[in-house]
């Protein structure tokens, strides 16, 4: 079968390509369309950026880690695309030539798609929508001088790509299925298929590790495990949705959680990044189990017809280890309606776009001056994420003081043992996670603590 | 006239549209195979065994290549010829090059080098700077020591004193396109090869060396890089020797590409040091002598070594005037991948030494560190001028051109240095949890390779009959501007507007014999060359001219697009015209070599500079004293570009250079194991600084000012200098860090969140 998708306004068709191709390696070897470049072939450095464009509208995504079914019904967008079709300049174009913008030019054409979908989108916050674009020479201030400067101009006509959409697709060794039942069938029938959702991790295990990734399974088209619904329990959030969804409507419920989104990938990899792939993967690192650990969220899991559902960290059992049979896979996770008490601070050497070295997150309810409930939980502290299930008991029914902070945080070493690794030593981890609870009690009490929001 | 004027990059709109081509853009002729290294998974051991068979085996390889196979000595070293291509039995680094796989695709060649069965004996490798010392495993016989004054004798004597050891962290380059090389094999064996890399002319030089070739039969070109900053100056030669190796032996277009964790695990980084120091000084925050011991970590082989850890020597005064002074380098060699050249070339290493010592004396004595630093500033080329005696740096040359007096009193003004040091103290009273620290720090930066006869450069112009200009010379541009920079000095020459003059590759058939673009020196040898090069063409047309309308040559003016002799004009066309069908040769070569220098570098004394460049910078930084997490708020600098070339360029060099020397001070960590695996060879691991880690406000101001010395339109150099502004990010740390306790922060360096924490914990707790 054909997956079939639009390149800057052409129709491509293509039979018999392999599943694991990506787009960069494609654009660059087939079609000789070396704008595009791989920096990293990672998704770090965004110097492989296009613009994807489908019924959700126009986003950015890392070329390097972009599988070609994937782009199935989809419009393309290259940076051969940007400039208009008798070679008129782009406005972001030109305003990147006349402030400086490039130098060595290599980063250049990811900055471009980054900033034309920022500008087809209206969206002003530069420094989270260039988060994922690493230039070496300029040190940034040009480039943001040239954003703002073209931001005012009107969208030129050929930016805007209507996907063109497509039917079910598969092909030799893949499939793609379209509905969540469609998966379950599938899974359960070819258990050691492996399953991909945004490719942000599992890309790498192509590019980086050289694995053949045997059966693939595509998630991206089931359309039920792309929905987010309001039930009785709270916020049922599908496995396919993506960190850019997650990071709206989390603004609006938990900001510290959504602050921590903005963090933890940039715009490419957050609109291509799944919940479900983030909680699935098992990482200790991973930085939304420790919030949704504090919020009491359950996790909905389904094997053929039989679903079961579980408190997500009875999900996580040991390093590399996760509570999921063959064939069985992560549908959603609920999350708790609840005031918001949630506090996430997440510690890596680069504010944006890094992996954490300790994500820690608060959830403690306070009435009359006690602690009444205290769900605290960890990554990067134990080789799963993991509640302080110690110092949650040092709080509970304590007056919520000074005084009582400081006499949980001996607990922190009772509930983890940390390791040392490139991100961080161990004693730092545990003094970090203790600075975290101290955080967490004086932004309560209104005292600043956030550097982030010092401003000059 | 085209100089001075702020044009951008003369690529922008290649950059800006995708159409700019790399290395790896250019479409390869059909049937080109690529290559792929296997690397040795062990830091230091004996190979005992190599099972290449599955590697023969893997789809699309066409030949495996190990060292036994190479009918010549192929070596990649640019000094010591001390790395070969592939590993002869032993391996000395996590990451050295064992075995070359010729393959037809990148993939193919990747995935199956992955295959490979090596047994390698392991050996505990040296990996630390006292593992090495207890080895005594090193470079040269022992320690190098430079100095002026007796400053064992002076430090005994001195009114005060103090001592302090911290680690300077190395600094990978991250230039965004990795290295990359192609080779087309020509008739009559001779090669033509593509390189990304700072200089081509090693290149050309390694490949016929590799091949058994004299240098005539190897042409190697280089449009751009995307990105060097040293990381190109002799690291891109086993790529090229690799391609003209496996051309030879298959007769087909070879080429290779590092993906990016195989480049960070191969390719050398900035050295990183530990620095010991003993300082005298006096209340007056007078330092009276210092002593440095510097101990640079080098890796395998020598690589640049020794001129990289000299230069750091020859800036451990920076900007100061010291009486006794000692310095004793020690070179290091460990089985990490040879550190190599990046952006200051050691200067870095040796300036941080001092602004440390500055730092460390000023909290001891309570005083401003600014005011301390001026205190010790060299006498200013004003008053030398005057007839004051010039400071002599410790290597015995006259500082005569010292611009900082009036920089620094400009700067600390346009920023408010002292309101806001007040203000921050006020803040710092008030919150306890978030601290505020300011800093401020010079730059004086010595201008010429130190090795002296790299200070030479070539130029070929032609000028055609319809008055278009072809340019060509020896330097190659990784994005600083240097092609525009010098189109701007040839349109200036010929008085023509800048889309006359055609910029093309850097070619070692057009210009022979070139020397790294390095040292900051790309403008300045490249443009006087040019100027050469363009003088003499327009020598000749302005006496033909001359006999044609019977004056004088003097009397032919070139401006404006056009050629004025007397009453008569013409179009600079016509006036190329004229000269071609008069048989005037319209073609020439133009050479430049730096004046004055004169330097000994095992006795440390001379003059190795032409000059020097300057710089200051004010930054501002806040931390969060519970994790250690900080940014920079605000920086504001004030740079010596002497009469800038092109101001909008030389800007961008500040800007990019003070956020990348500001990365290279706080987020940016090399971290290897105790294998002496390195565990940060990927962005993912290694942060250099994202678009939000740029100061909140960002102030960038050239200091208006002529270069003292004759160069290319009195111009200064800037590719390096501005990156040690961003040593004022580091010492704001400090400072913020000392507002929490008693004790001196001792920051080592990258300070990290991790860093600032453990800071934090000296001076609250004295640990």
């Amino acid at each position: 079968m054909e997956i079939a998708f639009l390149l800057n306004g052409e129709t491509v068709r293509l039979a018999g390509i392999s599943a694991t191709t990506t787009l960069l390696d494609w654009l660059r070897g087939e079609r000789m369309l070396t704008g595009t470049k791989e920096g990293c072939n990672e998704g770090d450095c965004g110097a492989c950026t296009v613009i994807v464009t489908d019924a959700g509208g126009a986003r950015t995504l890392n070329a390097c880690i972009l599988f070609l079914p994937q782009l199935h019904g989809k419009a393309v967008r290259t940076v051969e695309g940007i400039a208009g079709p008798g070679g008129e300049l782009h406005p972001v174009q030109q305003a990147m030539i006349d402030h400086h913008g490039s130098q060595c030019g290599f980063c250049t054409p990811g900055f471009i798609t980054s900033m034309a979908c920022a500008h087809l989108n209206g969206a002003r916050d530069f420094d989270d929508q260039l988060a994922g674009n690493l230039c070496r020479c300029t040190g940034y201030a040009p480039i943001i001088r040239a954003a703002e400067a073209a931001a005012d101009a009107p969208v030129p006509d050929w930016m805007r790509d209507t996907a063109p959409g497509a039917g079910a697709v598969q092909g030799a060794g893949w499939f793609a299925p379209e509905s969540a039942d469609h998966l379950a069938d599938l899974y359960a029938a070819h258990p050691d298929a492996t399953l991909v959702a945004g490719a942000t991790d599992v890309g790498l295990w192509v590019t980086k590790q050289m694995r053949d990734l045997g059966k693939i399974i595509f998630l991206h088209r089931c359309s039920d495990l792309l929905r987010m619904d309001e039930t009785p329990e709270g916020l049922r959030i599908g496995a396919g949705v993506t960190m850019d969804r997650v990071l709206a409507v989390m603004a609006g419920r938990h900001p510290s959680f959504a602050e921590m989104v903005r963090r933890y990938g940039s715009a490419q990899v957050r609109n291509a990044a799944t919940i479900g792939g983030n909680i699935a993967n098992g990482s200790p690192i991973g930085d939304n189990p420790p919030a949704l650990i504090a919020l009491g969220a359950k996790l909905h899991l389904r094997k053929g017809d039989a679903r079961r559902e579980m408190a997500i960290e009875d999900f996580f059992l040991s390093y590399g280890k996760q509570d999921r049979a063959p064939g069985e896979f992560v549908e959603a996770v609920t999350i708790p309606a609840q005031p918001d008490r949630l506090r996430v601070y997440k510690l890596s050497k680069r504010f944006d776009q890094d992996i954490s070295a300790v994500c820690g997150a608060f959830n403690v309810t306070v009435a009359d001056g006690t602690v009444t409930t205290a769900r605290i939980a960890f990554g990067g502290m134990a080789g799963v994420p993991k509640r302080a299930t110690a110092v949650e008991q040092a709080l509970i029914g304590q007056p919520w003081s000074e005084a009582t902070v400081a006499a949980a945080l001996p607990a922190f070493a009772e509930d983890f043992t940390p390791l040392s690794d490139m991100r961080a030593s161990a004693d730092y981890r545990l003094g970090a996670a203790q600075a975290m609870m101290r955080r967490c009690f004086l932004e309560d009490q209104g005292v600043p603590a956030n550097v982030l929001e010092t401003a000059p | 006239m085209s100089v001075a004027k702020p044009l951008p990059h003369d690529a922008a709109a290649l950059h800006v549209t995708g159409q700019a081509r790399y290395v790896d853009d250019i479409p390869a002729p059909a049937g080109t195979l690529h290559l792929a290294f296997g690397l040795s998974g062990v830091a230091r051991g004996r190979i005992v065994s190599m099972d290449l068979a599955p590697v023969r085996a893997a789809p699309g390889v066409v030949a495996v290549l190990t060292a036994e196979d190479l009918a010549r000595d192929a070596d990649t070293s640019p000094s010591a010829h001390d790395e070969p291509l592939l590993a002869k039995g032993e391996v000395f680094f996590e990451g050295q090059a064992l075995f070359l796989v010729i393959a037809t695709s990148h993939h193919a060649a990747r995935h199956a080098a992955a295959k490979a069965r090596v047994g390698i004996d392991a050996m505990p490798p040296i990996l630390t700077v006292d593992e090495a010392l207890a080895a005594d495993s090193r470079f040269e016989d022992g320690p190098r020591i430079y100095g002026k004054g007796d400053a064992p004798a002076a430090l005994a004597t001195a009114p005060r004193r103090l001592q302090g050891r911290f680690d300077l962290g190395g600094q990978e380059h991250f230039y965004l396109e990795g290295q990359a090389a192609m080779v087309w094999p020509q008739e009559g064996g001779d090669m033509m090869v593509f390189s990304s890399t700072q200089h081509p002319t090693e290149i050309q030089h390694k490949v016929a060396h590799a091949l058994g070739l004299p240098m005539h039969a190897v042409r190697v070109e280089c449009r751009r890089m995307g990105g060097g900053f040293g990381g190109k100056e002799s690291q891109g030669n086993a790529l090229a020797i690799a391609c003209a190796v496996a051309a030879q032996a298959t007769g087909r277009p070879c080429k290779m590409r590092y993906d990016r964790d195989d480049d960070m695990r191969i390719t050398g980084k900035r050295h990183d040091f530990r620095i010991e120091y003993d300082v005298g000084f006096d209340d007056t925050g007078r330092v009276t002598a210092v002593s440095f011991h510097h101990y640079a970590r080098c890796g395998w082989s020598m690589d640049l070594s020794l001129p990289v850890a000299d230069r750091a020597m020859l800036h451990a005064d920076n900007a100061y005037d010291l009486a006794h002074v000692r310095i004793e380098s020690h070179r290091l060699k460990t089985n990490t991948a040879s550190a190599t050249a990046f952006r200051g070339f050691g200067g870095p290493q040796g300036m941080v030494g001092i602004e440390r010592v500055m730092d460390h004396v000023a909290h001891t004595l309570g005083m401003d560190p600014a005011e301390v630093r001026r205190r010790n500033y060299y006498p200013s080329a004003a008053a030398v001028a005057k007839g004051a005696e010039a400071g002599t740096t410790p290597y015995g040359m006259a500082v005569t051109d010292f611009e900082l007096h009036d920089m620094t009193a400009r700067l600390l003004e346009t920023c408010d240095y002292a309101a806001r040091k007040a203000a921050i103290a006020d803040w710092n009273a008030a919150n306890p949890v978030i601290k505020r620290g300011i800093a401020f720090s010079p730059v004086k930066f010595g201008i010429s390779f130190t090795l002296t006869h790299l200070n030479q450069a070539g130029a070929l112009v032609h000028v055609y009959q319809d008055g278009s200009i072809h340019l060509n010379h020896g330097g190659t541009e990784m994005g600083q501007g240097l092609f525009q920079k010098i189109a701007q000095v040839a349109a200036s020459r010929f008085g023509v507007p800048m889309d006359m003059v055609k910029i093309t590759a850097t070619d070692t058939a057009k210009v022979p014999n070139t020397s790294a673009t390095a040292a900051s020196s790309g403008s300045d040898l490249n443009g006087m060359a040019v100027k050469a090069a363009c003088d003499t063409i327009r020598d000749r047309m302005a006496e033909h001219l001359a006999e044609r309308y019977q004056t004088t040559p003097d009397a032919v003016r070139f401006e404006g697009g056009e050629v004025i002799v007397g009453e008569a004009r013409m179009s600079f066309a016509d006036a190329a015209k004229s000269a071609w069908m008069a048989r005037v040769s319209l073609s020439a070569t133009g050479f430049y070599k730096t004046p004055k220098l004169e330097w000994d570098r095992i006795r440390g004394t001379g003059r190795p500079f032409f000059y020097f460049a300057y710089g200051c910078a004010v930054t501002e930084v806040a931390i969060d004293t519970l994790t250690g997490e900080n940014r920079i708020l605000r920086a504001d600098i004030l740079h010596d570009c002497g009469a800038s070339l092109n101001p909008a360029l030389d800007l961008g060099q500040i800007e990019g250079a003070y956020v990348q020397g500001a990365g290279w001070l706080t987020t940016e960590e090399l971290v290897w194991d105790d294998t002496g695996r390195l565990r940060t060879h990927a962005p993912s691991t290694y942060k250099i600084p994202a678009c939000s880690d740029r100061p909140d406000i960002f102030n960038v101001t050239l200091w208006d000012g002529q270069n003292r010395e004759d160069t290319i339109y009195r111009s200064k150099a800037v590719g390096e200098p501005p990156f040690m502004l961003g040593i004022s990010a580091w010492l704001a740390l400090s400072d913020a860090v000392a507002a929490c306790g008693p004790a001196y922060p001792a920051l080592n360096a990258p300070a990290t969140a991790e860093e600032v924490w453990r800071g934090l914990q000296r001076v609250r707790h004295g640990l």
